[in-house]
């Protein structure tokens, strides 16, 4: 099997792409994605420990991370459809006032 | 072999992560991403998670993804980012944190002790055996993330719902 580090380390990357992605970018759909992709990054290393333990648990925790992602991810696009129906925008920036 | 298929999947992974963030249309990012889940199914599959490869190509790959390039779809009209900043150097410092965000996590997991890799028994990372440590030991966060699931369509629902114009 490979060195379980080099697995950890693509693992960290691909999280720090993430929070660069979120940081960086304005468009709403594009944070969205980079938490997907820091969401995907902490499956791995879960993933990753399961195999270096041999203990299942860290698959169980994958699976529930999956399902709550689908259901975040269904919200989230939810409002981000609504916010854009009521201000024609989908850039973070412009989304600043706590009225509707 | 493993080391080949590693390497490629690897760098899919990396260049779909570049992807995501560095593409001016979303759509691109979405399609980048769909990268990502692919290759880090093929990187489940080495760890011997095959039940969680398949979820993922599933699960992400069939409904998240696709989700994602239907609202892309629908909000097609100006989803550009804008010029004006109102954070000036905001992308400057935030690459800077992640920068040193990724020298303080790869510092750790390159000096901290590895414990041995333990040999797992044919079959682990299965359907079955993750079903079975689920409905065995883990019933309860079980039936909760079916309640979650009914509440999350429950607000897409309500959120999507046409509003009355006031």
């Amino acid at each position: 099997m490979m060195p379980p580090a080099s697995f950890l380390v693509l693992s960290a990357v691909l999280f720090t792409l993430g929070v660069v992605g979120v940081l960086v970018r304005r468009n709403a759909l594009v944070v969205f994605m980079s938490i997907e992709l820091m969401l995907n990054a902490t499956n791995l290393a879960f993933v990753t420990f399961a195999r270096l333990r041999g203990s299942i648990e860290g698959q169980v925790i994958v699976f529930f991370v999956i399902v709550i992602a689908a259901v975040e991810v269904v919200v989230g696009l939810a409002i981000i459809v609504d916010i854009f129906r009521s201000r024609e925008t989908v850039n973070v920036d412009d989304v600043d006032l706590l009225r509707g | 072999m493993e080391l080949i298929v590693f390497v490629i999947a690897a760098a899919a992974a990396l260049a779909g992560g570049i992807g995501v963030i560095a593409s001016a249309q979303p759509v691109r990012s979405a399609l980048s991403l769909l990268l990502v889940l692919g290759s880090l199914a093929v990187l489940y599959l080495l760890l011997a998670a095959e039940f969680i490869a398949v979820l993922q190509v599933i699960v992400y790959a069939g409904a998240i993804v696709v989700l994602f390039l239907f609202v892309i779809m629908l909000l097609h009209a100006r989803t550009g980012e804008g010029r004006t900043e109102k954070l000036p150097r905001q992308r400057a410092v935030g690459v800077v944190l992640a920068a040193v965000f990724l020298a303080v996590l790869g510092y750790t997991l390159l000096t901290a002790a590895a414990p041995p890799v333990r040999e797992v028994a044919r079959g682990f990372g299965s359907a079955e055996s993750v079903g079975g440590a689920l409905f065995l030991g883990y019933v309860l966060p079980f039936e909760v993330a079916s309640v979650i699931l009914l509440v999350g369509i429950v607000a897409a629902v309500v959120l999507g719902l046409a509003k009355p114009v006031t």
